[in-house]
């Protein structure tokens, strides 16, 4: 996981997190130099009544704060310079990546967990960067240093840190152990109690309906208790840690008096080193603590980096590496020889199989069948949403794993059942479809559409903002937008995956009169419930369970296909 | 969509107001509260005293008898032994305040957390159309641990530098006068940093903030249309666009963790500085006392030592405090949004009928009883007091109800209408036409102030409400699932059903067949709003649900509406079992759903246009037989 992370770190970036340590290498030798300057100063100068020393060494202790207060800033600075750059590293990478997912990626991850992925995880690992390199360094050598200086000037009495150090590795050792699991049963309590409450927000007028709110308060209840139970056996035992810390380090502090005092009284030591080896114990101790810490950090952070690591990972179900860059459509043709078709991948498990489908350049076809009879499974294999499980979809005359994807899609526009519009005015959501679309294209499409009309009528018309995810419309309107869009790509072959459920039959049949005189040469494919929609087409297919069960016009599957005359009479068009 | 974290600071309205309340919530903790400043004290005491415990301990034991021959060490023991006690007390009272401030925090988070839930479920439903789910949960996750950081780390740990740096302070004075003009001085130092810091970190942190909303706003936008982006090849366009708000980000972060993380590095600094200032004059205070009589100015070394561990010891509390009173409004301005929801007026309800089970006698006279009769009565008092009794017949009836959502835009307007008992009443027209407004006036989902709609004669606000919505079943558009067993979900229509009860409202709504092919059959596990069943299954399971609850009057709202026509004509079948005997309100926009309806009533712009049933209504060649001809189409 480590790996795939680092390998995003940008050179600048790496070299700022280099130089952290090496600023904060400078700053502990300053820190950790400054004590035996003061012991000097007790020992010698005031010893020896020498106001000269005093002053010489008071001036170059300043200057060494001085320094260090530098290098701490500068660390500081550097610190943070590396783990946003890596932070903003990572989610680019990620973003990118989600870009390149295709269709089948998309579908394993739900909006909200990639959400989540790209801000909280992303967060975290930026937390734990900043922390791991300003003190993955800092405590070590902060350790080894005053142990250093410790022994230095009593090697006798620096055999406290024998006792003490074990103590506390053992104990916080111990503790973390022991604590680790309880948080992490606590941070599942709290997810817990978290889906309570958006559970009942989601479904609060059944809650009402059914007069639950008793029932809901009663689990709502449980969960709590729950989490503060969770809560009360984790924290109780990590607030442990501190106070034995402290001990240890009184404890320390008592024996160097009590034995330094002593070595000091028989002539064994002075004075001056006495105090600062005390200083020296809390810095030891306290780098111990710190490295603690960042076990704490790490493994508290280890969750969210695998989370990111698993998206950067996933391996792309399409691409197109090994097409034909050249490879153009030669025109709108569609073919499916024997496809079958899985989300699973799984040939026993198929959405659609057996489909065996011939489109001639510029027909218009409609597709129909019952909910889960996979009629948008099937068009999704056109544009190569999907890839097929087995057979093979050719397009304009070649497999459509021969084209790059994107001559591909740019010939083949499709209109998707549940569809999206961005923030921007109207004019820039329909340039999705060809940036460099002139206004009269534009208005062009829309009058295709029967987008025109009601584009013209807002105040700001084609440059009235459509808020995010295109709320200023309504659903009927959006759909029309949507069919435009597509429109703006002059595509060989356009799929109209249920794009107009929401706009009323008149506006409908017009759409589709536009389609019949306009786009003659386009091959036209239109997935409908509405017999009406379809009716005039082609060719209808009936889609049954996965298969197609029927295809022919209107007249011909009216005599021939029951499940088409079924659906037929289930709308009932036309008085009895 | 999960609440997209803002981890910014935010200030709150009346820090004074929310503070006295949210110390409230302490009150059954006195005692407790009572000892942790007891232990708050002793612990800073007993650091504070150590340290200076090092004057007598050099200047009084270690310094007069160094070279004596046979030196005295007892009362050097017994200061140090004493010293040895102060810190044990020290450690073991820091442990408990750590303790019991764990149990009071999580006691009083425990106590909010279900006075915010409690108080939700009693919010009117116009709560929930104007907030977003996120903007509620955020209350549950990052206010309530707001206040669970403040409570538990904060404020003892800013109670506890306040001592800290107070009672250093004045032994500092009793220490050496002089050197203490030296920490006013630094005092002077540490606030200005802090505060010039403290000014770019909150500009910055500003700006961090307007990035990072820029970059979840973008993510968001093209991860919910991922698809759409693939379907365009707008991949490379998206991501260019992304990498230059994501600099900005980068950029903008790198500033406002700079000056978030400089601090640290330059108090800390700063106070080796103000030591080595110290060390040197007080080194030649010292001197200058040992060679004559120094009176104001004297210094003994043991004092000086002591004077140094201060000086170490005074630079970080303050610090810390700045950190802590940011963290402590944050959770203010926190505590402040949970009592705002506290606080909604909750859903009104006067009404005082209700609903009992009865047996109705041979002479009509009606009884209550306990057990289950499927006979159900309005209970009432009197005007003397007395009980009165009128059995549920389901007959509901507006009178010129006009109703508006936000008291503007006028949502219905004049509608009257009667559904007699056991019949099915239709609702026709397009989206926004009021047909799902109607029904969320029968359940009070919102209320129409005076009793121009009545149930049984009774005005519906003259009914507890939570009886009233008992004695309508409903199903609604988009249906609910919970965490839990398919089992449970259906069970949720009425606790005490049985598992046999459940089975047969199953099978009414024509479900039993799929759940009997699901992997676990009823006890299939369902996972967060049942996403591993179809639309369409959903919506049985929503239909099943109102089946076992059995009520006397329905309301389908676009209940069917995921159901492809040739399984509605399936489960029709159901329906209309389920639907028998009942008073039924069916809003459907597909119209082979509502053909067999007693009376069809079309709507448009809140008004009534039409109203019938369906033969009438295609004999009058009106707007319905347009629908119903294909001649227009429903949006």
């Amino acid at each position: 996981m480590l790996k795939t992370l680092l390998r995003l770190m940008s050179k600048t970036d790496r070299k700022y997190a280099l130089t952290t340590p090496l600023l904060i290498v400078g700053e502990v030798a300053m820190e950790t130099t400054i004590p035996l300057m003061m012991a000097r100063i007790v020992d010698v100068g005031i010893a020896n009544s020498d106001m000269g020393y005093v002053f010489r060494s008071g001036i170059i202790m300043m200057l060494m704060a001085l320094v260090s207060l530098f290098f701490g800033a500068g660390a500081a600075r550097t610190a943070s310079v590396a783990s946003t750059g890596f932070a903003a590293s990572i989610r680019q990478a990620v973003f990118f990546k989600i870009q390149d997912f295709s269709f089948g990626n998309i579908d394993k991850f739900s909006t909200s967990s990639l959400l989540t992925r790209l801000t909280t995880d992303i967060n975290n690992i930026q937390m734990s960067t900043m922390m791991v390199i300003r003190t993955c360094v800092r405590a070590p050598f902060m350790f080894a240093m005053a142990l250093f200086m410790a022994v230095s000037i009593n090697a006798r009495l620096a055999a406290v840190f024998l006792v003490a150090v074990p103590v506390i590795v053992i104990v916080v050792a111990i503790v973390s152990k022991l604590a680790m699991p309880k948080f992490r049963m606590l941070l599942r309590k709290i997810d817990d109690l978290n889906r309570v409450v958006q559970e009942n927000l989601a479904g609060i007028r059944v809650v009402k309906a059914f007069v639950r709110e008793p029932y809901e308060d009663k689990k709502f209840n449980e969960t709590t208790t729950e989490v503060r139970n969770a809560q009360l056996s984790a924290e109780r035992l990590i607030i442990i840690n501190m106070p034995v810390m402290q001990m240890v380090i009184y404890a320390c502090i008592v024996a160097i008096l009590w034995f330094g005092g002593n070595m000091i009284i028989v002539g064994g030591m002075q004075t001056g080193q006495l105090i600062s080896f005390i200083t020296y114990v809390t810095q030891i101790l306290m780098s111990l603590m710190m490295i603690s810490m960042i076990f704490i950090q790490l493994v508290n952070s280890k969750a969210s980096g695998d989370r990111v690591v698993e998206i950067l990972n996933e391996p792309l179900e399409i691409n197109d590496e090994n097409a034909n860059p050249s490879l153009k459509l030669d025109d709108g043709s569609i073919r499916f020889e024997d496809v079958a078709f899985s989300y699973q991948h799984d040939i026993m498990n198929c959405a659609v199989r057996h489909i065996d489908l011939d489109i001639k350049s510029g027909e218009t076809v409609g597709i129909i069948g019952g909910t889960g009879s996979s009629k948008s499974s099937l068009v999704q294999l056109i544009p190569r949403l999907y890839d097929v499980t087995a057979g093979r979809v050719i397009v304009g005359g070649h497999d459509v794993r021969e084209y790059k994807l994107d001559v591909l899609r740019n010939d083949v526009s499709m209109v998707l059942q549940k569809n999206v519009l961005f923030s921007g005015t109207i004019a820039d959501n329909l340039r999705w479809g060809n940036e460099h679309a002139t206004m009269d294209e534009i208005k062009d499409a829309c009058r295709d559409a029967c987008a025109d009309e009601f584009i013209s009528s807002f105040p700001d018309g084609y440059m009235t903002d459509l808020g995010q995810g295109g709320v200023n419309v309504s659903g009927g309107q959006k759909q029309r937008l949507c069919i435009a869009r597509a429109l703006l790509k002059k595509p060989k072959i356009i799929i109209l995956d249920d794009s107009t459920s929401a706009v009323d039959t008149e506006t409908d049949a017009r759409i589709r009169g536009a389609f019949r005189t306009k786009l003659k040469d386009t091959t036209t494919i239109i997935i409908a419930q509405r017999i009406s929609s379809i009716e005039d087409a082609d060719k209808i297919i009936v889609m049954d369970n996965g298969r197609i069960s029927a295809q022919g016009t209107h007249y011909e599957l009216m005599e021939s296909c029951d499940i088409y005359r079924e659906i037929y009479d289930s709308q009932q068009k036309g008085a009895e | 969509m999960p609440p997209t974290r803002q981890t910014g600071f935010k200030k709150p309205k009346d820090t004074k107001k929310t503070a006295l309340r949210l110390l409230s919530y302490f009150s059954e903790y006195k005692a407790q509260l009572i000892a942790v400043v007891i232990c708050v004290i002793l612990s800073s005491g007993a650091n504070v005293y150590g340290t200076y415990m090092l004057k007598p301990i050099i200047d009084d034991y270690i310094v007069p008898l160094i070279g004596a021959e046979n030196p005295a060490i007892s009362g050097f023991l017994m200061s140090i032994l004493l010293l040895l006690f102060a810190y044990i007390i020290g450690a073991f009272s820091s442990w408990m305040y750590n303790r019991i401030m764990v149990t009071i925090s999580s006691g009083v988070l425990y106590t909010i957390r279900n006075q915010l839930f409690v108080k939700m479920q009693k919010l009117p439903i116009k709560y929930f159309d104007t907030h977003t789910h996120g903007d509620v949960m955020s209350r549950y996750t990052n206010d309530a641990d707001a206040i669970r950081m403040m409570m538990s780390q904060s404020v003892p740990q800013l109670v506890s530098s306040l001592l800290t740096v107070v009672s250093v302070f004045i032994m500092m004075i009793i220490l050496s006068p002089l050197l203490t003009i030296l920490v006013i001085v630094m005092l002077f130092i540490i606030f200005g940093v802090i505060s010039f810091v403290g000014k770019r970190s909150a500009l910055y942190f500003k700006r961090q903030q307007n990035a990072l909303g820029a970059v979840n706003g973008y993510v968001e936008e093209m991860i919910e249309g991922q698809k759409v982006v693939k379907v365009f090849c707008h991949e490379d366009k998206s991501k260019e666009k992304f990498t230059d708000i994501n600099n900005a980000l980068r950029h903008a972060s790198s500033n406002a963790n700079t000056f978030a993380n400089i601090l640290f590095p330059i108090m800390g600094n700063l106070s080796y500085l103000h030591y080595a200032l110290t060390a040197m004059v007080g080194a030649a205070l010292t001197i200058h006392s040992g060679n004559s009589d120094a009176g104001f100015f004297a210094l003994t070394i043991g004092a000086l030592t002591a004077f140094l561990q201060y000086t170490r010891s005074f630079s970080q509390p303050i610090t810390q405090m700045s950190q802590q009173i940011n963290a402590i409004l944050n959770a203010m301005a926190g505590a402040e949004r949970i009592f705002q929801v506290i606080d909604e007026k909750p859903e009104v309800d006067d009404g005082k009928a209700t609903i009992a089970r009865v047996v109705v006698e041979p002479d009509g006279r009606i009884i209550e009883v306990n057990h289950r009769t499927g006979r159900w009565a309005w209970k009432r008092f009197g005007k003397n007091g007395e009980t009165v009794f009128n059995e549920v017949k389901g007959r509901v009836e507006f009178k010129n109800v006009t109703f508006s959502y936000d008291g503007k835009k006028t949502i219905l307007s004049d509608i009257s209408l009667v559904a007699e008992p056991g019949k099915k009443i239709a609702f026709v027209g397009s989206t926004g036409a009021g047909k799902t407004t109607i029904t969320n006036l029968i359940n009070r989902f919102y209320d129409v102030p005076d009793g121009k709609i009545t149930y049984d004669g009774i005005p519906i606000n003259n009914i507890k409400k939570d009886d009233l919505r008992r004695s309508l079943g409903m199903v609604l558009q988009d249906t609910h699932l919970f965490t839990g067993t398919v089992m449970d979900n259906i069970r949720y229509g009425k606790l005490d059903a049985t598992d046999e009860d459940c089975i047969e409202a199953a099978k009414i709504a024509n479900a039993h067949w799929f759940i009997t092919h699901l992997p676990n059959g009823y006890n299939t596990m369902l996972t967060a709003d049942g996403e591993n069943l179809s639309q369409g299954q959903r919506q049985l399971l929503a239909i099943a649900r109102a089946a076992v609850e059995d009520p006397p009057a329905l309301i389908l709202d676009e209940a069917t509406s995921s159901i492809d026509t040739r399984t509605e004509k399936l489960i029709e079948k159901g329906m209309d079992g389920l639907m028998k005997g009942r008073t039924v309100f069916v809003i459907a926009h597909r119209l082979s759903t509502v053909r067999n309806a007693d009376m069809i009533i079309v709507l448009e712009h809140g008004k009534i246009i039409e109203q019938g049933s369906h033969d009438e209504l295609i004999a009058k060649r009106g707007k319905y037989y347009q629908l119903y001809t294909g001649a227009f189409e429903l949006d």
